[in-house]
């Protein structure tokens, strides 16, 4: 009985995260299975806005939904996705874009890790720049190198 | 020895760099200046987007984006998306009313209501619009970038939007930044 019960268990937590994803019901799909595809990828591209770390695809909220209804409604009528996400930062601006674009304003964010890497690399450089090659050993040293290792 | 100096002094200029920033951010969140999860709106220096709505209760007339361009040649007017359902709008309803005594025009779109619980709502707490339309869709709000209820926008003159507070417009919110851009713009 504990058994079963464990197995149940085990079965509800390994399907709940594709339950989880599987927000768009049926209904809300494009019957062309290419476009639904197309407009699920332009969706995952998306912040929700409600809940802003989701995309419009994976929340639950009511404006998520109707922005989804769009962009299958564009899609449809033969949208680019470029022009799919430009009519949603038309209207929200370029905060819908989970990946923000290269502008001058996000520059220094996809900059970082190159310039990261320069000063690591700048710190690295000096570094060894700085540690010159130990000076010879003298007589004395020598001496007592020669005592310790016959 | 110099280049050791400057990596002991660089994660210290970094760390109060960083403690002034968020000091700041703090400080912004505490006044209600500055609000993390709040968006910037695209339709700032811009007129509003085309629409007509139509009318819903108490209101006998809808209204399109010319009705509102018209009305704010006047005097500058506040758009308020509302709703029955949203708890907030009851908080601000009060400001609205306050608003609208003091000679603003404010006029109401009812987003995602049923016309009885939005005309109801109206008659329950007062009624500060001069006109209200319905959005029961919620096509139009997605046209303006509206991501919840309530929110307001406010246009100058020449109809071109000059502020958007996404929220209740409480008392503090009104004297701070309303009040201030309503003289600017009179």
């Amino acid at each position: 009985m504990h058994r079963l019960l464990g197995v149940l268990i085990l079965l509800a937590v390994l399907l709940a995260p594709g339950l989880a994803r599987a927000v768009s019901d049926p209904a809300e799909m494009l019957p062309d299975p290419a476009q639904e595809q197309r407009a699920e990828e332009i969706g995952r591209q998306l912040r929700c806005l409600v809940c802003q770390n989701e995309s419009i695809e994976d929340s639950g909220a009511d404006l998520a939904r109707d922005l989804r209804r769009i962009v299958r409604q564009r899609v449809a009528a033969g949208d680019s996705d470029a022009q799919v996400t430009g009519w949603l930062v038309d209207r929200y601006g370029d905060f819908v874009r989970l990946s923000p674009r290269f502008t001058p304003v996000t520059a220094v964010l996809w900059l970082s890790p190159v310039l990261a890497l320069a000063l690591g690399g700048v710190f690295a450089w000096g570094a060894m720049r700085r540690r010159a090659p130990p000076p010879p050993l003298s007589p004395a040293e020598q001496a007592r190198l020669a005592e310790l290792d016959p | 020895m110099i280049s050791r100096r400057w990596l002991l002094g660089l994660p210290l200029g970094v760390a109060t760099l960083g403690g002034v920033a968020f000091w700041r951010m703090l400080g912004g969140m505490r006044q209600g200046t500055f609000d993390p999860r709040g968006l910037p709106s695209a339709l700032i220096g811009k007129t509003v987007p085309d629409f007509d709505l139509p009318a819903q209760l108490p209101s006998a007339q809808g209204f399109s984006n010319a009705d509102l361009h018209q009305a704010a040649a006047e005097h500058p007017l506040l758009l308020n998306f509302f709703a029955s359902w949203c708890v907030p709008c009851i908080e601000e309803h009060d400001q609205l009313m306050a608003l609208r005594g003091g000679g603003l025009p404010i006029w109401g779109i009812a987003y995602k209501d049923q016309p009885g619980a939005a005309a109801d709502f109206i008659q329950r707490h007062g009624n500060p619009y001069q006109r209200i339309a319905a959005d029961a869709p919620g096509r139009v709000a997605i046209d303006f970038g509206l991501y919840g209820v309530p929110e307001s926008y406010l246009l100058d003159r020449t109809g071109i939007v000059r502020w958007r507070w996404a929220g209740a417009i409480t008392a503090d919110v009104a004297s701070r930044q309303l009040q201030p851009l309503l003289q600017h713009y009179a």
